[in-house]
């Protein structure tokens, strides 16, 4: 700032100590770039050039299988979408209906408190692939009259199941994240315990949850490939029916990476609204 | 921040690092696959002079749990059921006695891994095709199987003469066999097929009524429906869809030193009868089930 009048002139020591900072920035920027380039080129010839490198390349890169299966695995990925979809839609709901469970109060919602504490603890601690093995070959076997036997259908509710559950701890956390002296002041105005948790701790609760969702929505997305060993012809299926004909695990690799394009828009979506909870609740704030 | 060469010490330390291990790692892998001598005489198929896992043995592998009628009561030590009647003469004609003879397991799908093999050889129904030739070696087949759609009394399936009576149903089989191919090319139902991960969740499915029938194969259809079904029935067989027909093979690795060697065995049990008679042995009630077409 050597124009501003209100300032005394840069002096000579500052401008020397700003150049040799100019010049050691330069230096590392050009000392990152070679050490890049030359660990890049290292790195590639010492895999390209290793033994194995033709077998591992066949065995899993094999872009002509690829181009093969892509169609078929991408056709098994529409299958998961709309598990997902069904997923995405009704575990908010019952996974804040349990965490609503788990926060009412009064003696009287005891047994509301017990039962959504049991559930919380039965299905966030079982293994997903157990629940859909319940769910899935279990269910019928009891032949009960009203059952579904739909891999779908059963596939969707054992996920729906388990996931609810810790969505619903997610909820609890952002519900008792409100400070107490919130609560007491809206009481205070004269609301009553549902005006309160509706008006006052929701909205609070859930701008602090979204990212902890969203970053469950993404393990969900890859989650719904669980529900092929219920026999569902979805996008792990179709890769594993290839891998099986081909004894090559290309269309793994493939359906793996579906599910990664999957999942990269949600993670920057969660990262923008992460972002976006923090500029508002900071605003106004000089730090 | 103040020591500048940090960076390129940590790029020089990382490609030492990978140029000490890689090649390490991949070498071990690419000379179990490239050590395959030119040309095998019949002298070098002694077990003296055999490259198998462990001097002096031969390490046979099958699957964890192996059935019937392939193994009997999985315990393939026993040499009962066709598969491990087959191990043994295969073992005998090489020249290893039975106490020579290790077996191990290995699951139907992790047998297919690139890399070393913890196995000589494994018996485990594997069918023989050209796409699987790519990543394994087989040996010669020692069985020809058919495929059989087997349901329950009472179901759909139950009473169906033709395939065409097949096709409107929803019809399960495993995943990786054959099958699922002979289910998706011959039957070719209109609705998608059910593909479990194993014959046992086919089965299951079968049982509660989610699928209407499984299409496995014909030894194992039998055994599936007189031991293991309440009221199971076999529908019939599917004629296979392959020129030759569908046929099983010892797996070996990829360019395996054994390879000749127990192809040769395999054909010289062939060749005197000893396979047809473990054939009669263990699955013969097998040849009399109805060809749907």
């Amino acid at each position: 700032m050597p124009g501003s009048p209100l300032l005394p002139p840069t002096s000579d020591l500052e401008l020397g100590r700003r150049a040799w900072r100019r010049s050691r920035a330069r230096r590392s920027t050009l000392v990152a770039l070679v050490s890049t380039v030359v660990f890049s080129a290292l790195a590639y010839l010492t895999v390209t050039s290793a033994p194995g490198w033709p077998r591992v390349r066949t065995t899993f890169f094999d872009l002509r299988v690829a181009g093969e299966t892509l169609p078929l695995i991408a056709k098994g990925l529409l299958f998961n979408l709309q598990v997902l979809g069904i997923s995405a839609v009704l575990v908010p709901l019952i996974g804040l209906l349990v965490a609503l469970g788990r926060t009412v109060r009064g003696p009287a919602f005891a047994p509301l408190r017990f039962v959504a504490t049991g559930y919380v603890d039965l299905f966030r601690g079982m293994p997903l692939i157990i629940v859909l093995y319940l769910v899935g070959f279990g269910l019928p076997a009891l032949r009960l009259q009203g059952v579904p036997t739909s891999y779908f259908v059963l596939g969707t509710a054992a996920i729906v199941l388990t996931y609810s559950a810790y969505v619903a701890e997610v909820f609890r956390a952002g519900i008792e994240s409100v400070h107490p002296s919130q609560r007491a002041a809206a009481r205070s105005l004269g609301l009553t315990h549902r005006q309160t948790t509706r008006l006052v701790v929701l909205p609070q609760a859930l701008r602090t949850v979204t990212p902890p969702l969203l970053n469950d929505f993404v393990a969900l997305q890859k989650d719904v490939g669980l529900i092929s060993v219920l026999g569902a012809l979805d996008a792990v299926r179709y890769a594993q029916i290839e891998v099986g004909q081909r004894f090559n695990f290309t269309p793994y690799v493939v359906a793996g990476l579906l599910f990664v394009l999957l999942a990269v828009p949600s993670a920057r979506l969660a990262d923008a609204v992460s972002a976006r909870a923090r500029r508002r609740q900071q605003a106004g704030n000089l730090l | 921040m103040r020591r500048r060469p940090l960076p390129v010490a940590v790029a020089a330390a990382a490609a030492l690092a990978l140029t000490a291990c890689a090649p390490q790692g991949e070498e071990s892998g690419s000379a179990a696959g490239s050590s395959s001598p030119a040309g095998t005489t019949a002298d070098e198929c002694a077990p003296q002079s055999l490259e198998t896992l462990e001097p002096g043995t031969l390490t046979i592998a099958t699957d964890q749990p192996a059935y019937e009628p392939w193994v009997v009561g999985d315990a393939p030590e026993s040499g009962e059921g066709f598969e491990a009647a087959v191990a043994y003469a295969v073992a005998e004609q090489l020249g290893y006695s039975e106490d020579q003879v290790t077996w191990t397991r290995v699951p139907f799908n992790a047998a297919i891994q690139p890399g070393e093999r913890p196995f000589d050889f494994d018996i485990n129904q594997f069918s023989i095709t050209e796409e699987r030739r790519q990543a394994v070696d087989f040996s010669s087949p020692y069985y020809t199987v058919s495929q059989a759609v087997i349901t329950t009394a009472g179901s759909a399936a139950d009473g169906a003469a033709a395939i065409d009576d097949l096709k409107g149903l929803r019809i399960g089989a495993q995943v990786a066999t054959t099958s699922l191919d002979a289910l998706e090319q011959v039957i070719d139902p209109d609705t998608d097929p059910v593909v479990f991960n194993s014959n046992d969740d086919a089965k299951l499915a079968l049982q509660n009524g989610q699928v209407d029938a499984i299409v496995v194969d014909l030894p194992t259809a039998f055994f599936i429906t007189a031991a293991e079904l309440d009221d199971g029935v076999i529908v019939g067989q599917l004629e296979t869809p392959d020129e030759g027909g569908d046929q099983f093979g010892l797996l070996l690795e990829k360019d395996s030193p054994l390879t000749d060697c127990v192809t040769r065995a395999v054909d010289a049990l062939r060749d005197d009868g000893t396979l047809a008679d473990l054939e009669q042995e263990w699955l013969a009630d097998v040849a009399d089930a109805p060809v749907l077409s």
